[in-house]
């Protein structure tokens, strides 16, 4: 699934076991399992059930924020799109009189336009990602709070907020997880089954190469962007159903834990690399380190100075183990060179 | 293999040399890039290279730039021995040189462009704008050329780009300028205004090599020219003394005809159908048929528009009238994807950044092009993926470890299979070849020539564009020769000779043939004139 | 020697006319504007106080922009000013803590000392690891906030808590400009020329305008990129001095967002995202002039909330303008390329 380098079949297992997502997954285990015997109360189906409510809208826009770095671009604005969803609800909730179904479908509509405009700016127009999503994440947030200024609606339907909490059976697992699956399940088919998804790999290696090869790829960005929109916008709702609040702030600071969940996946900042497993598991990697040191009651602040840790450490370990393995092969090269001086042969 | 002291003219008494090499090789893997490089430049010259493409010139030219360090051979510069490790060391020696692409920084002014790294200082130490702005307003009026010293760089055009580099070889006092094909970019009276700009630098005593294939050119400016080919040097001449003909013949002189073959092919019906394409500032009028099973290249200098021609019936760039027909369909514009679904394929020019997603794997990059094909109900299956691709890397024979590398760690001939397979599999009714075998071993070379003919033999139409003669006059069925955005000349396989493509491609100036036309010149040549 | 006529090559631009299209222009325009308006609506707007106010609003601002700015123009970014700016702030409170006598010159020394070292580690990251100073920084931000929150805690200094000559650099004023914001003019007006007729500060423009011609030509782009850190951090750091100096607490808080309106700032003073081109007073103009813009809505009596949106039209509206005058620029040289065919 992932394009990782092999040279035997036998090589390829050998290297699926120690790439990258191997790595995260194994550090997973790693921390669940030694999380269960010394950390009081991890070991529970409440563990579960709040660890997962917590990291949901990571995960969810973290689906679509893989698609987009792969591309070569990157989506700063999502937390405000959430915020201005959020915003939106509540204004629409508390003064438009329409049930609770309508406003929730307007306000996704947000998420699209949100997304559409940034697509727009950065396909049509062909202005950076990184310039465009910092100005939509100031833009956008301060819609939010033009909408519904330093108040908070809260006025929810209970049976909703019940619903957003509430678990299948007695396993601890959120109902919402099946939606969030869902949405996994469509991100990872589209990614690594689909033509798009093939397109897209090229698309964010070589932008060039992929017009040759008949990608669209103004098409394809402006879909992507899109797509975070809707999806922050569905978090937007989550967030406020599952607080039972609106307000301009919700999801605030989001958008940094998705991209340090996302590169600590194994997607590449630069493009073209990376897998939806991966990505997930950063998502889970990051959350169930969090949970479990809040549990152990490490202070807050130490959760911060870690998922920061792991962000730097993430995107700088390729590039050392890079380092490494190119001034092995020079040297290589070089006791070539001087065996090959040294018998006197010349090269054709 | 006569050596330059043997052959060349006597040698002016009155200094050493301002640059010798002689006998330099370079060698990238497989590839002989540099079999004898040997070239010596005088001070107060301007000498021509000459050679087609692959002859050596470029690797000629790196090694005095210090870009590469040759293998073995001598290389003295103002008489001394030169070993340099790196640009800034040449530059050091006097050795400035100005590539096709300069590399300006856009956002700096020009005047700043010419001293980064060493702005002159004024008052506290500070950088002295005005001392700048004059130090490059005096060099531009040496060269005779006004350029704004305080405009930013970015906009300005190729041919004040080169300018400025020039500038900015003389403000580091060069004593040998080098121009790699100056004025591919240039149009007429920017060529005059370089032209006359060397011959100034001439006049006070630096030697100048340029590269070029305009006959015209070389033959108005140098005043001596060397001819490379193969990676090797054969001959250099006083320009008042040679020919061009004379030129070309040592430049193409090889054997040709067994080296190439083309099988006889059952030519089919039109397949492709181009009617008065004109891309506004780059070609115009261009007319032309292929049928199926036919060879057809593209031929002329860098610059006449082969490529762009090639881009825009493909659908990678757009065009300002005319059509573009597959099978008597017409071809919307600008759109590859119509182009592909249409059976047209393309192997670009630059492989590594047009035609190869260089860090997907080899599997990846041949089953690019059919994603959409592998795919039922919108989904790939892996096996059926990876089943084509060993399928494919197989017919051509493509060498790689496993399939799963990255096509980076391929060779430069297993790579072009790569792009060849991908094209094929989509079962193409034209494929587009654009320099199908540059920087290619010989031998795979003759794999790909033999996997042309063949396609042609099953009925594809193939569209070559080369610059390599002997592989055009070899394969080709006819030849359309591009001159400044038109075509100049149609050549068939029987009637066609090295001397005419070049004669066509050089636009066929009175210096040579006063007063004929293509058609008159073709029939003289054949009938032995 | 013979001279050809040729074709037209640049016509030699006016120095007006050089005036009139600098980057600088637009945002410069844009605060004398909004000023104007603003007086005209409420002329309270430029009363000694409210004006004394501005300025110190726009002090901290500035530094944070000239900072910001020598990095950008390398083709970088340092998202980490924030808490770089939080923890020196609360270093300083913590230091007068410690030492309530010591000399104000020491803590400014220490305080930008301890900038620089935070700035120093975003420098080393990015020049070895090879990898886009946006996810360095990020994850730096991180980390820093991290350090902050976990040595402050719930703690605040107040600025009771400071000496009182401390807190009165940002109350005295000389020749009706707080003292703060002097220092503020005076560092922008040093770095300005550092960038323009300095060699190092050159060099900065040609890294960011092509990074590999300026490696070709042999500037030490290495070094030269970890300095621009580390003078992003020193410089910050010295606004975390003067933050503790003029606001009343500093705590785990401190600086928390504020990196991007820094970012913003920048950009719509005219420095490039992509690095190689704008000035250091353009950064500082367009840092005034987001910090005018609290300051003019609350005095015309616009909700206050349309700031942050407001600051976004800014942003995207100078990156649309910069790709709208490349453009131009890449079309104008297509026409003169074009051969005659």
């Amino acid at each position: 699934m992932s394009e990782t380098v092999t040279s035997t079949s036998r090589g390829q297992w050998s290297r699926r076991l120690t790439g990258h997502d191997a790595v995260i997954f194994y550090i997973l285990i790693s921390v669940v399992v030694i999380s269960m015997i010394s950390v009081n109360y991890f070991a529970s189906t409440l563990t579960v059930g709040f660890l997962l409510i917590q990291v949901l809208p990571i995960l969810l826009i973290a689906m679509p924020m893989a698609l987009v770095i792969v591309s070569g671009e990157i989506d700063l604005s999502v937390a405000s799109t959430a915020g201005l969803t959020s915003a939106t609800m509540g204004v629409l909730w508390r003064d438009s009189g329409l049930d609770i179904g309508s406003v929730m479908a307007l306000s996704l509509l947000v998420g699209v336009l949100c997304g559409a405009f940034n697509g727009f700016l950065i396909t049509t127009l062909g202005l950076p990602s990184l310039a465009v999503t910092i100005g939509t994440l100031a833009l956008y947030r301060g819609l939010a709070l033009v909408v519904i200024g330093d108040q908070k609606v809260a006025s929810f339907p209970k049976e909703l907020n019940a619903f957003v909490l509430s678990k299948i059976g007695s396993t601890g697992i959120p109902v919402m997880m099946i939606f969030v699956l869902i949405v996994i399940a469509f991100f990872a088919v589209l990614l690594h089954f689909t033509p798009f998804g093939r397109g897209l790999y090229a698309l964010g290696y070589s932008p060039q190469a992929a017009t040759f090869v008949g990608v669209r790829v103004g098409h394809s960005k402006f879909w992507l962007f899109v797509a975070t929109g809707i999806v922050s916008s569905m978090v937007g709702v989550f967030l406020t159903l599952r607080l039972a609040s609106a307000g301009p702030d919700n999801g605030t600071g989001m958008e940094l834990s998705v991209i340090a969940a996302v590169l600590l996946g194994g997607v590449s900042i630069f493009g073209g690399r990376g897998n939806i497993p991966g990505v997930v598991g950063g998502v889970l990697l990051i959350g169930t380190l969090t949970y479990a040191l809040r549990l152990a009651k490490v202070p807050e602040t130490a959760l911060i100075i870690v998922t920061g840790g792991l962000l730097v450490l993430s995107v700088v370990a390729p590039s050392v183990i890079a380092w490494g393995k190119e001034r092995i092969r020079l040297n290589r090269l070089h006791r070539e060179i001087q065996g090959q001086n040294a018998s006197g042969t010349t090269r054709a | 293999m006569a050596t330059a002291a043997e052959t060349a003219p006597a040698l002016t008494p009155a200094g050493t040399l301002a640059l010798s090499l002689r006998g330099a090789s370079k060698t990238f893997g497989p590839v002989v890039a540099l079999a004898d490089g040997t070239i010596e430049i005088l001070p107060g010259e301007i000498h021509a290279l000459v050679g087609e493409n692959g002859a050596g010139k470029s690797t000629l030219v790196k090694i005095l730039a210090g870009v590469h360090s040759p293998d073995g051979g001598e290389f003295l510069v103002g008489g001394k021995p030169a070993h340099f490790r790196n640009v800034s060391e040449s530059k050091a020696a006097g050795i400035s040189v100005i590539y096709q692409e300069p590399t300006l920084f856009p956002d700096l002014t020009v005047a700043e462009n010419i001293f980064i790294g060493r702005q002159p200082k004024g008052r506290a130490g500070l950088i002295s704008r005005g001392e700048m702005r004059r130090r490059a307003a005096e060099l531009f009026a040496t060269l005779g050329v006004p350029i704004d010293p305080d405009r930013i760089a970015d906009g300005l055009s190729i041919a004040d780009q080169q300018i400025i580099e020039i500038a900015k070889a003389i403000s580091l006092d060069a004593n040998v300028l080098v121009m790699d094909e100056p004025t591919a970019a240039l149009s007429g009276v920017e060529v005059e205004r370089l032209f006359s700009v060397a011959r100034a630098l001439r006049d006070k005593g630096a030697g100048i090599l340029f590269i070029s294939h305009r006959f015209e050119e070389v033959f108005d400016l140098s005043d001596r020219i060397t001819v490379m080919r193969d990676g090797r040097y054969i001959q250099v001449h006083n320009t008042a003394e040679v020919t061009a003909p004379a030129i070309v013949t040592e430049m193409v002189g090889r054997e040709l005809g067994e080296l190439f073959p083309k099988k006889e092919a059952e030519v089919g019906d039109i397949v492709l159908k181009v009617e008065g394409l004109t891309s506004v500032g780059t070609f115009r009028d261009i007319d032309f048929e292929i049928r199926a099973g036919e060879i057809v290249a593209l031929s002329g200098l860098v610059g006449a528009g082969r490529t762009e021609v090639a881009r825009a019936v493909f659908g990678i760039d757009p065009y300002d009238v005319g059509s573009v027909s597959i099978d008597g369909a017409r071809l919307n514009p600008h759109s590859p994807q119509d182009a592909i679904a249409a059976g047209i394929g393309f192997v670009p020019e630059d492989r590594r950044k047009q035609g190869l997603v260089l860090d997907l794997s080899v599997a990846r990059n041949v089953t690019l092009t059919l994603r959409h094909s592998l795919a039922r109900f919108g989904l790939i299956s892996g096996r059926r993926e990876k089943a084509a691709a060993e399928d494919w890397s197989q017919r051509l024979q493509v060498k790689t470890g496993s399939q799963d590398l990255p096509v980076s760690t391929l060779s430069g001939g297993n790579q072009q299979k790569v792009v060849l397979a991908k094209w094929l599999a989509t079962d193409p009714k034209l494929l587009i070849v654009d320099e199908p075998t540059r920087g290619i071993d010989i031998g795979t070379k003759s794999e790909v020539h033999r996997l042309l003919s063949d396609l042609a033999g099953r009925g594809i139409a193939i569209l070559m564009i080369s610059s390599e003669l002997p592989e055009v006059l070899g394969m080709a069925d006819r030849i359309l020769v591009m001159h400044e955005g038109r075509i100049s000349a149609e050549l068939h396989r029987g009637g066609a000779t090295a001397e005419l493509v070049m004669q066509a491609a050089m636009g066929n100036h009175g210096e040579l043939h006063p007063g004929r036309t293509n058609e008159e010149i073709s029939t003289g040549l054949e009938a032995g004139e | 020697m013979s001279t050809v006529t040729h074709a037209p090559a640049a016509p030699r631009s006016s120095s007006l006319k050089r005036f009139l299209t600098a980057r600088e222009i637009p945002v410069a325009s844009a605060l004398i504007a909004l000023i104007a308006v603003t007086y005209i609506i409420n002329p309270r707007f430029l009363s000694p106080q409210s004006a004394k106010d501005l300025m110190l609003n726009a002090t901290i601002m500035v530094i944070l922009a000239v900072a910001q700015a020598l990095v950008i123009i390398t083709r970088n970014v340092d998202l980490s000013v924030g808490a770089i700016l939080g923890l020196v702030a609360f270093g300083t409170g913590t230091v007068f803590n410690i030492f309530p006598n010591i000399p104000l010159v020491v803590v400014f020394v220490v305080g930008m000392f301890f900038g620089g070292l935070l700035g120093s580690i975003n420098g080393m990251l990015v020049t070895s690891a090879k990898v886009p100073a946006l996810v360095i920084t990020l994850g730096t931000l991180y980390i820093f906030r991290g350090v902050l929150s976990s040595w402050a805690g719930s703690n605040q200094y107040f600025s009771g808590d400071n000496p009182k000559e401390f807190g009165n650099l940002s109350v005295d004023t000389f020749l009706s400009v707080p003292i703060i914001t002097i220092i503020a003019v005076v560092i922008t007006v040093a770095v300005a020329m550092f960038m323009s007729s300095v060699r190092s500060g050159r060099d900065l423009y040609a890294i960011g305008s092509d990074p590999d011609a300026a490696r070709l030509f042999g500037i030490p782009v290495g070094v030269r990129v970890l300095s621009a850190f580390i003078a992003c951090g020193a410089l910050t750091g010295l606004a975390g001095v003067l933050y503790t100096s003029r606001y009343n607490s500093v705590g785990a808080l401190t600086g928390s967002g504020i990196e991007l309106d820094v970012v913003a700032a920048v950009v719509v003073g005219g420095v490039a995202i992509f690095g190689g081109s704008g000035t250091v007073a353009g950064a500082a103009t367009g840092a005034v002039l987001l910090a005018t813009i609290t300051g003019a809505l609350t005095a015309t009596r616009v909700d206050k909330f349309w700031q942050q949106a407001i600051v976004g039209v800014l942003i995207l509206a100078a990156i649309v303008i910069d790709r709208v005058v490349s453009l131009r620029r890449t079309r104008k040289l297509r026409a003169s390329e074009a051969k005659d065919v």
